[in-house]
């Protein structure tokens, strides 16, 4: 089957699950035989007029030519070791999954650090979208394929662009939705663009039946219209290759996400105050950055706890991992989480979690302990509990282990596959 | 006889290094070798004395040679500042000693690592300021008379701290919240202790030269040594003193050289001079030289800070005030150790300026914070501070303690 996806994020820069979960699906179908050819979104450093670039991620030279991106030229096949039938196609343009209104690189007085604003992309967010629609438009009708598979709401856009231009059905994976993202104050615009995807699209995939009930609820969409289809976790060929020195008895708890309302950070930073009370040598880490960051840490002033809650920023690759071999407890207190890989990569590096109940990872996870999101005390009781008893923490992995193994992207694809041929007949 | 008073602060902290928290705990080099960003440090400090303090010495060597003893002038060097110069610039050390030879230069006291410890810890503050004494008297030959605190830090509760050390002279800003209408230009006592003197800061004066030098849009631009003489001569009814007191850095490194600030610095004694009832005064003799003209009662603290004048830019919010909470809870536990690598990490961690680095007030005051802020913002500054305080807390709590009494 020929694939035409509109997914985010590749090699080496990976900035969030969404990247990595397009990624550890896309390579899975290459690897089951089939072809995808994958659009991402990436800013040109140097304006240049061209919309649109093609690159073969098989044939990538390991060094870039002139006028390449030196980052053009990551290949998934030397990640993997062979070659994989992926087509890498990518459109100029600043969009990011993590991206919003008021941070939109070309909104007015834009965040220092992000892209200046270029004459060749949307003055603002919605318009870039409309834009980055239009040029998969153009990629669509020079391309053949049997089905659009397009990731979230940015994407909703090009994918109607996309089956408009070809008339293939248009599948909508819901990785995330506003109503997850931002609770109460939901940006009417996204959430009508994701209401149209879901409305609009042939078939709709959510990431956990947490997911599936809510764009029930919220968007309206029939439930037999909605398929599940549970992310999974890339393992590595090596266990940890951190043992990072640790006094003997000092206990890390990481938190590991963007620092934004939906991950909850709130919440963790006022489980700590109470742990420290109870355990005053734990320390706390907290890995990411987001728009609530500023306010996080100054309420971790404002508890008095700075001493023992640090924050890192953005971590990735090898630091992430050294985070994790570090750590004694993994918590994700996420206030709604569609899915939530990183707990599972916490288990592959043996820490246990706790998540929140209000995380779809919890129906692939059943052994490990959660708690509602608001429920501070219940999450600090729990902390304590697991850095307390050494053997309840342990029994956690290791009852976590089994479910984790049973956990791949080819099972997901596999799932992804089969909705696929409902639509185009066998 | 107006007397005017020329004083000059040189500070340079021991600015830390960004340290992760993969750097907690990590082996490598003890006490405040691992926090500090030396090679940084060693390059800002070779550059303001490139650009300031090695041609501004030196003209005020030749302008003390050339006015036979009627220019006269004070320094007061931070201890942290004095040692590093004795390291990497020994000849600006040098050209300070000869200033101080010459006998029209004052060199004055303060804490030795440029801290806030008094309204923190006023046991600590007082070993700070012996510790600056000495090492002043050490290198300059002279007890000091004059003591100035921390951003010109004053209140009642510091005056009778500061003459219990023997001194009986400070110097204050003269702000509004403490003259409460009366000039700046007089001889203040103070409702701490009958033995203290005060000078006040002519701040319009002195910020005239120090922040407004190269203002283009200023009505007083450009500012010429005999325009600044004639505002200080239209003083000569009312002032007994005019306090002119900035930081030093203001000559060539504020100020950058082209804007003709050393030029009007070696006009300005000739130019004061040429009015017959003006002399230059050192603290001490301006103190000595007039009477005492009214009562400074200041219950809280006043500073030479931004528009609130106080401590709101060290301490004013959640970060600062965390930070300091957890910095100045340890003071008994490094005293305990007895360890002096500890102990100096210690007082190098006090240093103003990381609480001053966390400082959110982004008013009026917010470019010159950002200018002297080397973090991206304050919250980095803060998330580094507290690492460094996590590793330190680590050590001193793994040093075994040797003391019962908690000082020494």
């Amino acid at each position: 089957m020929r694939i035409l996806m509109f997914g985010w994020e590749f090699p080496p820069q990976i900035s969030g699950g969404l990247g990595t979960a397009c990624l550890g699906l896309t390579r899975a179908m290459s690897e089951l035989g089939q072809t995808v050819t994958y659009v991402i979104p990436r800013a040109r450093t140097g304006a240049e007029p061209g919309h649109v670039r093609l690159v073969s991620a098989a044939e990538v030279p390991a060094s870039a030519g002139p006028g390449q991106d030196a980052e053009d030229a990551a290949s998934p096949a030397g990640a993997l070791g062979k070659p994989l039938e992926i087509l890498l196609r990518i459109i100029d343009s600043p969009l990011h999954p993590y991206l919003r209104e008021d941070r939109y690189p070309g909104a007015s007085g834009g965040a220092a650090g992000m892209l200046a604003p270029s004459g060749n992309y949307g003055p603002d967010l919605m318009a870039e979208v409309l834009r980055y629609g239009k040029a998969a438009g153009r990629i669509a009708a020079e391309t053949s394929f049997d089905v659009i598979h397009a990731h979230d709401w940015m994407t909703v856009p090009a994918a109607l662009e996309a089956r408009r231009v070809s008339g293939r059905p248009f599948v909508y994976h819901v990785h995330a939705t506003e109503i997850d993202r931002s609770g109460n104050s939901v940006h009417p615009a996204i959430f009508e663009v994701e209401r149209l995807g879901m409305s609009l699209a042939d078939r709709v995939i959510a990431v956990s039946h947490y997911t599936r009930g809510l764009i029930v609820r919220h968007y309206g969409i029939p439930a037999g219209k909605v398929s599940v289809v549970h992310n999974a976790v890339t393992r590595r060929e090596a266990g940890p290759a951190y043992r990072a020195f640790k006094p003997p008895g000092k206990k890390w708890v990481l938190f590991m996400g963007r620092i934004t309302f939906q991950k909850g950070p709130d919440h963790f930073v006022a489980a700590a105050a109470k742990v420290l009370a109870v355990l005053p040598d734990v320390r706390f880490v907290m890995v990411g950055a987001g728009d609530l960051l500023p306010q996080t840490i100054e309420r971790v002033a404002e508890l008095g706890i700075g001493r023992q809650v640090h924050f890192t920023g953005f971590l990735d690759g090898e630091e992430v991992e050294r985070m994790f071999a570090l750590s004694d407890l993994y918590v994700m207190p996420s206030v709604s989480e569609p899915f939530g890989i990183t707990p599972l990569e916490a288990m592959l590096h043996d820490v246990p979690v706790i998540i929140s109940k209000q995380s779809g990872v919890g129906e692939v996870l059943r052994h490990v302990p959660r708690v509602d999101f608001w429920d501070v005390d219940a999450l600090a009781w729990t902390i304590v509990a697991l850095l307390k008893q050494p053997d309840l923490a342990e029994a956690v992995v290791a009852r976590s282990r089994g479910e984790l193994e049973a956990l791949s992207w080819e099972t997901a694809a596999l799932r992804v596959l089969d909705v696929y041929r409902g639509l185009l007949g066998p | 006889m107006p007397s005017v008073c020329l004083y000059f602060q040189i500070h340079q902290p021991r600015r830390l290094k960004r340290f992760s928290v993969f750097d907690i705990d990590a082996a490598g080099a003890p006490a405040f070798a691992r926090y500090e960003a030396e090679d940084e440090n060693r390059r800002i400090l070779a550059r303001v004395v490139e650009k300031c303090y090695r041609p501004a010495t030196r003209l005020l060597g030749d302008l003390v040679a050339s006015h036979a003893g009627r220019f006269r002038c004070a320094f007061s060097i931070t201890g942290v500042t004095l040692d590093r110069l004795a390291i990497d610039h020994p000849d600006v050390l040098d050209a300070f000693r000869a200033l101080a030879a010459s006998g029209c230069v004052e060199f004055l006291n303060e804490t030795y690592e440029h801290t806030l410890a008094f309204p923190h810890d006023p046991e600590e503050f007082r070993a700070q300021v012996r510790r600056h004494r000495e090492r002043i008297r050490d290198a300059f030959g002279r007890e000091a008379l004059t003591f100035r605190g921390t951003e010109l830090i004053f209140s009642n509760a510091l005056v009778e701290c500061v003459a219990e050390l023997g001194y009986r002279v400070m110097l204050a800003e003269g702000a509004e919240p403490l003259l409460r209408g009366c000039s700046p230009n007089r001889v203040y006592g103070t409702a701490g202790d009958p033995r203290i003197k005060v000078l006040l800061r002519n701040y319009r004066l002195s910020d005239d030269i120090a922040f407004r030098f190269s203002d283009r849009g200023w009505t007083g631009f450009p500012l010429t040594a005999a325009k600044f003489a004639h505002w200080v001569h239209a003083l000569a009814g009312t002032a007994r003193v005019v306090n002119l007191f900035m930081d030093y850095e203001t000559f060539g490194e504020h100020q950058w050289a082209e804007t003709g600030i050393f030029r009007f610095l070696e006009a300005l004694p000739g130019e004061i001079l040429k009015h017959p009832a003006f002399r230059f005064h050192t603290p001490a003799e301006a103190a000595e030289a007039h009477p005492i003209e009214g009562i400074l009662d200041c219950p809280g603290i006043v500073t030479w800070a931004d528009r609130e004048r106080d401590l709101t830019a060290w301490q004013g919010n959640a970060m600062q005030q965390d930070a300091l909470r957890a910095l100045y809870r340890l003071s008994v536990p490094v005293q305990r150790r007895r360890d002096p690598d500890l102990l100096n990490a210690w007082r190098l961690l006090q240093t103003s300026d990381h609480f001053y680095y966390m400082c959110t007030k982004w008013s009026a005051d917010g470019d010159v914070h950002r200018y002297f802020n080397p973090y991206a913002s304050p919250y980095d500054a803060y998330v580094n501070f507290m690492n460094v305080l996590d590793d330190f807390t680590e050590r001193v709590t793994a040093a075994r303690p040797e003391l019962e009494e908690p000082r020494c």
